[in-house]
């Protein structure tokens, strides 16, 4: 291939990089929160604190990072082919050592790790340390459906099971695979602090706008939190294999204003306690 | 340098023949053949489960599987859906073990490992023969028991393990799986990590005390060192699986409790366990990648691989850090923030030497002559494909981003382009550099770079738009997903359309060339072959360097 073609094509495969690159900005502005964007390309709409620092972490540290390496690579390749190849460089070189060279291509590495590293810790530290909470509510995970368990000293009392909702029952507007019957209701603006568990399997419980994901293990609590800064319905699934259902345990969670939240209380402590809406009996493996 | 041909001393019998060759084979190449068969049937078996799950997953809904569940079990109307999402789960756990333990892991090691250290090194054979046969047939055995679990009951009412080639408690135990198939599954695992174990211990034992004199150990090829290194890592990890796979099994048929909260014991203990193997596992299977792509570079640019004492180091540095980063793969389960940095910070340093390594390669083609027979352009595909591989990885390093992409489908592309792209690749660039040397016969260039093409459209196009399933939230090991995700699956499976043409290209590429008989002579590829086994014929003789040759100078 003659020079002119290796490098129209170097400079074609170029502009194909950057122009998606262009026209991906807009996927990152997600319409709608709490729900996957259809064709999505990025992450969706966050709608917490650490959902905004996550996102921020990896579209403005992570992804700049990712993406020039290996266009970079690409490009030192596509030069290499067309500079070395065997009719424009007959006798090959002998040298194998460049000591200056080896040192420059192990620091500069080194240095953008630890440039990476400082956001990354600030991260992880929101996302693990839980602030003080408002409100704590404790999250089951069972095959193949959850349950959630409010205080009694935060209003609550009651417990009460999550499901999906099956096809034939599902209302126009409402997402198949998503949609649930009993939503999990929180107040917005405020610290929610969940403690997470499992009463068989091991379970995840995930919701991508809030950034949190924390698996479910018996035996074992769990917790994380989420501050949620927007009313909605925000929809998470089960991330973590457990059984024939896995694909069909999603997750919903309401945030409402406070006096509106312990309307909510008041008539779940009702429907709740008298077993209406608890849902049947949860099916648990055979051997228990 | 001299052809230095050893004359085949089988004065006391003759060269086995049929059944028995194989069968009772000693023989380094013929173990190594054995090997390759294996692999490439493992492979197949696990790719066209692979295109069972894809053609399920091209449209919401579930379509395919409870209409497979029907052929494969018998399962009835009423059952076909609860057993079709049960097969599902089977087939992607099916597809993992496969492809890890029957597919790339005989490639690489029981295959080109056993073909090419002793040559390259100047020995005869491997420093313990019958137990290379041992090995050989300890990993069919593990199959043959890997499969039959398919067939016997895991969970309730239903066929074979549904919980990911992670197999984690308690769906792994008996409380998820009570049917025997999890504890086939357990002894599958046994007999492969046995057989791994042996052949690694044989590696060693051959590459320190078979190498011909004058042949120090920093003067031996990529390729040789690779497997030293990976034989280290496979004789630290395999023990610690079995230990933790054992287990399993008394919890799950003899009343203890290792991992059952219940009796005082832990889950996590499992994960700990399973991944302290299950991390250095994955530089198990690359280590040897990288050590074909090093031969090919460095002999379709005719000069020696750039930073000769790096590489080493580089691999030592991966197969030391790689050993203590296990719990990346653990960010979810709630382990304390320091626990999390200290992974976050040592995972990340394992960039360093793998960037250290892509580098030099490109600095081995700098200022060479490169030549783009078919082994070259795989390898070259494989630096691009690897990298991108290489720094999703980075990526999840970072548990603040993990957090995001746990048990997503932006891991599922991540290991995918290292392993699919990366390693497959690897094996496929040392397939057509020794396919002349094992057979004797050319392949077809154009037929092997339609191969190529193929390939590369086809892999990118079924991963690459995982990234963004992954970043959109869509989670792994499900048979079905929310419609917002339907765009870049139908995508995603449409790649599987060039992919598959591809497979059946590379089935064209050997068939053709077994039919032709072009003969390929000692050394097809010049000068820029400098190892011991282009000093063969091809194929080489039943046994070579019966006395020690003459090492080679290399730089």
């Amino acid at each position: 291939m003659s020079k002119k073609t290796l490098a129209c094509l170097y400079g074609k495969a170029f502009c194909c990089v950057i122009a998606t690159l262009a026209a991906s900005q807009s996927a990152f502005a997600q319409d709608e929160t709490g729900r996957p964007t259809p064709g999505g390309i990025g992450l969706p709409a966050m709608a917490t604190p650490a959902g905004h620092e996550t996102q921020a972490f990896y579209n403005d540290v992570l992804l700049p990072i990712i993406t020039i390496i290996p266009i970079f690579v690409l490009g030192l390749l596509f030069y290499v082919m067309w500079r070395f190849n065997e009719k424009s460089n007959p006798v090959a070189s002998k040298y194998s050592h460049n000591h200056k060279l080896e040192v420059i291509w192990t620091i500069i590495p080194c240095l953008i790790l630890i440039g990476m590293a400082f956001p990354s810790m600030h991260l992880l530290t929101t996302q693990v340390v839980v602030p003080e909470p408002s409100v704590t509510i404790k999250v089951t995970g069972n095959q193949w459906y959850w349950k959630y368990e409010y205080p009694k000293e935060q209003g609550g009392g009651f417990a009460f099971e999550q499901r999906m909702k099956p096809d034939s029952d599902l209302q126009p507007g409402e997402l198949r695979m998503l949609a649930v019957d009993n939503e999990a209701v929180v107040p917005v603006g405020e610290v929610v602090k969940v403690q997470i568990t499992s009463s068989d399997v091991i379970h995840a419980f995930g919701v991508p706008s809030f950034a949190v994901r924390m698996d479910a293990i018996p035996g074992r609590l769990n917790e994380t939190w989420f501050k949620i800064e927007k009313e909605g319905v925000y929809y998470g699934e089960c991330y973590f294999i457990c059984g024939k259902d896995h694909a069909y345990m999603p997750i919903a969670i309401r945030a409402v204003s406070r006096p509106e939240y312990e309307k909510w209380l008041a008539e779940a402590k009702e429907k709740f306690a008298s077993g209406e809406g608890a849902g049947p009996t949860a099916r648990v493996a055979a051997n228990q | 340098m001299d052809t230095l041909i050893a004359t085949d001393a089988h004065g006391h019998h003759g060269t086995p023949t049929g059944l028995k060759r194989f069968l009772f084979s000693t023989n380094h190449k013929d173990i190594g053949t054995l090997y390759i068969w294996l692999g490439a049937i493992g492979g197949v078996i696990a790719f066209l489960l692979s295109l069972g799950m894809r053609l399920e997953l091209a449209y919401p809904g579930v379509q395919v599987f409870p209409f497979l569940a029907h052929i494969l079990h018998g399962a009835d109307a009423d059952s076909a859906f609860d057993a079709g999402k049960n097969l599902y789960n089977m087939f992607i756990t099916v597809h993992g073990v496969l492809m890890i333990f029957f597919m790339a892991m005989p490639i690489l090691i029981g295959g080109f490992g056993n073909w090419f250290v002793p040559i390259m090194v100047g020995a005869p054979d491997m420093a313990f023969p019958r137990l290379n046969n041992v090995s050989f047939w300890l990993l069919v055995t593990a199959l043959v028991l890997a499969v039959f679990s398919m067939f016997v009951e895991g969970a309730p009412g239903m066929k074979g393990f549904a919980g990911g080639w992670t197999f984690y408690p308690p769906l792994s135990g008996n409380a998820g799986t009570p049917g025997p198939s999890m504890d086939f599954v357990i002894l599958a695992l046994h007999a492969a990590g046995a057989s791994s174990i042996l052949g690694a211990i044989n590696l060693i034992t051959t590459i320190f005390n078979m190498r011909a004199p004058g042949m120090g150990l920093m003067k031996m090829p990529l390729f040789v060192w690779s497997l030293l290194v990976t034989a280290f890592l496979l004789v630290l990890v395999l023990p610690v699986l079995a230990g933790c796979v054992t287990m399993l099994l008394t919890d799950r048929n003899f009343g203890t409790s290792f991992y059952d909260p219940a009796g005082g014991g832990d889950l996590l203990l499992f994960q700990h366990l399973l991944w302290f193997f299950g991390h250095p596992e994955v530089y198990i299977i690359i280590l040897p990648a990288f050590g074909v792509i090093s031969q090919v570079i460095s002999t379709f640019s005719k000069k020696p691989v750039f930073g000769y004492h790096g590489m080493v180091y580089a691999m030592l540095a991966i197969a030391v850090i790689g050993s203590v980063v296990w719990a990346h793969h653990m960010y979810t389960v709630n382990l304390s923030l320091t626990a999390q940095r200290y992974f976050v910070l040592a995972t990340m340093v394992v960039g360093v030497p793998t960037g250290i390594k892509v580098f030099s390669w490109i600095a081995t083609m700098w200022g060479g002559s490169i030549s783009f027979r078919t082994p070259m352009i795989w390898a070259i595909g494989f630096i691009f494909v690897f990298t991108m591989g290489g720094v999703t990885g980075i990526v999840l390093s970072n548990a603040g981003a993990d957090r995001q992409f746990h048990e997503g489908y932006y891991v599922v592309a991540h290991f995918h382009y290292t392993l699919s792209l990366g390693a497959v690749f690897g094996i496929f660039a040392g397939f057509y550099y020794w396919w002349p040397k094992m057979t004797g016969y050319l392949y077809n260039e154009r037929l092997g770079n339609l191969n190529f093409w193929l390939m590369f459209i086809g892999v990118n196009i079924v991963f690459f738009p995982q990234h963004f399933l992954g970043l959109a939230g869509q989670p792994r090991r499900y048979i079905d997903y929310p419609d917002a995700y339907a765009l870049w699956n139908l995508v995603s499976s449409i790649g599987m359309i060039p992919l598959t043409l591809a497979m059946l290209a590379w089935a064209y590429v050997m068939i053709e060339s077994l039919a032709k008989k072009r003969p390929a002579g000692d050394n097809p590829w010049g000068e820029g072959a400098t190892t011991l086994e282009w000093t063969l014929t091809s194929p080489p003789p039943f046994h070579q360097f019966l006395t020690p040759p003459a090492v080679p100078v290399i730089e």
